[in-house]
């Protein structure tokens, strides 16, 4: 899954930062698109006189592939909280034991054990956002803390709504609208979460990684979408607003680790060290537009975004969050079926 | 004597028939590495079971290839055909076949004037035609957007005109996926249609008319026979990879109706099947080859039993 909206097919866009011959060594980093900050690069590039190179991918699926295959030279990569097992069952991450870190008591209580690395003994957090909905309240003013914006939209909305195309979260809150549970294997719940969204297909105008600017000039008035890209989008159009289903959307976190086979090891700790500093985790967040993990950062981050609405997850629908997973193979394919019926 | 010389010939002729295999060697291996390789690797994949995180287990199956055309009910798991993926493969096939015919209406008409051109001036005329080849395909689709989306160019066009009070919604349609198709693979069509065109002696069309043939009768029997050799090639070379396309209708049609590049895309990816998407694939391959077959049995010889 990508968490910027602007298609760039599997872009793999290296940017080397050159420091000279006198490089200590390099630094190779493997990153969704639009997700890692140029300054961040040229300080640790400074401060630690090595030569960093990214490479850009647009899905955790797309990563592992590459990373299976071998040859890659890569040290670093960015693995989504629910991908981490894939990652694991194949022995493909080191065990840097982050935890041992000098800036590991950097990491806020809530984010320093998550489900796929429990004791943080591979990863450290890289950005954390949230899976809604972001709906223009200039034509809708009801409540948008609904599932039913996608599901059972609304008549204003109707024709003009996108969805990304993130087939896990789109049927996870789908279930959970309906009662079920996500990663569920029964079938009378997973034939109902088909039926409801197969009759709503036709008020959606796409299922896309929609640009912004669809959405800026209203061409597209309601979406499925990510929290820091809904932040963006209504600092263009205030009319925009972001909700969370009540009846459960998605919270998710992107994290850093070094791969099993990576070469230049030493490099790539000082590097998840040092995205543990408050400083740097805000440059990341004031390039991506979530929120980072990490406590003190806040007094570093861009004014606009410490009071974004999408950040806040308000009090009362704190409970409604559905860890991202993922399924059981046997539901992961029903899971594909009812998305190819849907998109047929 | 006698026997001796065609024994030395029977021995050049065997050296000469070595020289050349050995020396067509490095193009062989090429092509076994390169075409045949990745298309075993494909077969062998579609033959297994998928891995719990994508991937594949090395464990025989027929899953894949029984998932391509069955499937069983989600809720009450009778076994029925695999009615989506059919419509889907209905869906791209029928586009294949819109593109050829749409480019076929506009890439025979500019092969012809290209070719009717004076020589010194028709390299110019052919640059034109492949100057969209030097851009990427994306950028090139990316273009066409913004032509036909509801703030681009023709509905400003059109609302400045007072031609229209809303605009039109072109995006996000099968048109504008045909549209996209068509515009991308126009060049593929006119280039081998020109080269047939270029070759035709038009001095038979103009025996045809001193026979009092009507323009309409000597283009449907004296030129349209010769220059089928090129239409066949330019449909066979704009029908397989529209068959297959990806980027275009994922771009123009936004991703709410899949073509078959995209369901196998699906299983690739968020799908975690590599089984099912690599028997996918196989049978795009396999029915392009039949498609093929038929249509090399069909219009060999070029159409010369009609002249």
């Amino acid at each position: 899954m990508k968490r910027n909206a602007c298609f760039l097919g599997t872009a793999a866009v290296a940017a080397l930062m050159a420091q000279g011959a006198l490089a200590e060594g390099q630094l190779n980093i493997y990153n969704f698109g639009l997700y890692t900050p140029p300054e961040l690069l040229e300080r640790f590039s400074e401060a630690y006189d090595v030569e960093v190179s990214l490479t850009e991918f647009a899905a955790n699926e797309e990563a592992i592939a590459r990373i299976q295959a071998g040859g890659h030279g890569l040290d670093v990569v960015l693995v989504s909280g629910y991908f981490i097992p894939a990652y694991l069952d194949q022995g493909l991450l080191m065990e840097s034991r982050p935890n041992e870190m000098e800036n590991f008591g950097n990491i806020a209580p809530e984010w320093a054990s998550i489900t796929g690395d429990p004791e943080r003994a591979y990863t450290v957090p890289w950005v954390w956002g949230t899976t809604g909905v972001m709906v223009n309240t200039g034509l809708y003013d009801g409540d948008i803390n609904t599932a039913a914006i996608f599901l059972d939209p609304p008549e204003a909305l109707r024709g003009t709504i996108n969805l990304v195309p993130s087939m896990n979260d789109v049927i996870d809150m789908t279930l959970r609208y309906i009662g079920a549970e996500p990663c569920t294997s029964d079938r009378e719940a997973l034939s109902a979460a088909r039926d409801l969204l197969t009759s709503a297909r036709e008020h959606w105008a796409s299922i896309d990684y929609a640009s912004f600017e669809k959405f800026v000039n209203e061409d597209l008035n309601a979406s499925v979408f990510w929290s820091g890209a809904a932040g963006r989008i209504r600092e263009a159009n205030p009319d925009f607003a972001y909700g969370w289903p009540e009846t459960g959307y998605i919270q998710w976190m992107d994290n850093m680790a070094i791969l099993a086979d990576a070469t230049n090891v030493e490099n790539a700790r000082l590097f998840l060290n040092f995205i543990m500093d408050p400083e740097n985790a805000a440059l990341i967040s004031n390039y991506t537009r979530y929120g980072n993990g990490i406590s003190g950062s806040d007094a570093y981050m861009d004014a606009g975004l410490l009071d974004s609405p999408e950040l806040q997850v308000p009090e009362a629908l704190q409970g409604a969050a559905i860890d991202q997973q993922l399924c059981a193979p046997e539901v992961q394919e029903l899971y594909t079926r009812i998305w190819t019926e849907l998109t047929r | 004597m006698l026997s001796e010389a065609s024994n030395g010939e029977a021995l050049l002729r065997r050296a000469e028939t070595r020289r050349r295999w050995s020396l067509a060697m490095p193009a062989l291996i090429v092509i076994a590495l390169f075409s045949i390789l990745p298309l075993a690797v494909m077969v062998v994949y579609s033959f297994l079971t998928p891995g719990t995180y994508g991937n594949v287990v090395w464990q025989f199956s027929l899953d894949g290839w029984f998932s391509v055309v069955f499937e069983r009910d989600l809720f009450d798991d009778t076994l029925g055909l695999a009615d989506a993926h059919l419509s889907i493969l209905g869906r791209s096939a029928l586009l294949a076949l819109a593109t050829t015919g749409l480019t076929m209406l506009f890439g025979l008409p500019t092969a012809w004037f290209i070719a009717t051109r004076p020589v010194a001036t028709r390299a110019y005329w052919m640059f034109l035609i492949t100057v969209p080849f030097w851009t990427n395909l994306l950028v090139r689709t990316i273009a066409i957007q913004e032509v036909i989306r509801a703030d681009g160019t023709i509905n400003r066009l059109l609302l400045g005109l007072g031609v229209i009070d809303a605009p039109i919604q072109m995006m996000f349609t099968n048109g504008a996926v045909l549209l996209g198709m068509t515009y991308v693979y126009l060049p593929l069509m006119v280039l081998p249609v020109y080269a047939a065109i270029e070759k035709f002696d038009f001095r038979l069309a103009e025996a045809a008319y001193d026979l009092h043939a009507s323009r309409f009768y000597c283009l449907r029997r004296v030129i349209f026979p010769l220059i089928r050799p090129g239409i066949v090639a330019g449909s066979i070379l704009v029908f397989i990879p529209a068959l297959g396309a990806y980027v275009t209708p994922r771009l123009m049609g936004g991703g709410r109706a899949m073509m078959w590049g995209n369901l196998i895309d699906l299983q690739f990816g968020q799908g975690r099947n590599w089984p099912l998407g690599a028997a996918l694939s196989v049978s795009l391959t396999l029915l392009v080859m039949i498609a093929l077959v038929l249509s090399v049995r069909r219009f060999a010889g070029g159409g010369r039993s009609d002249v």
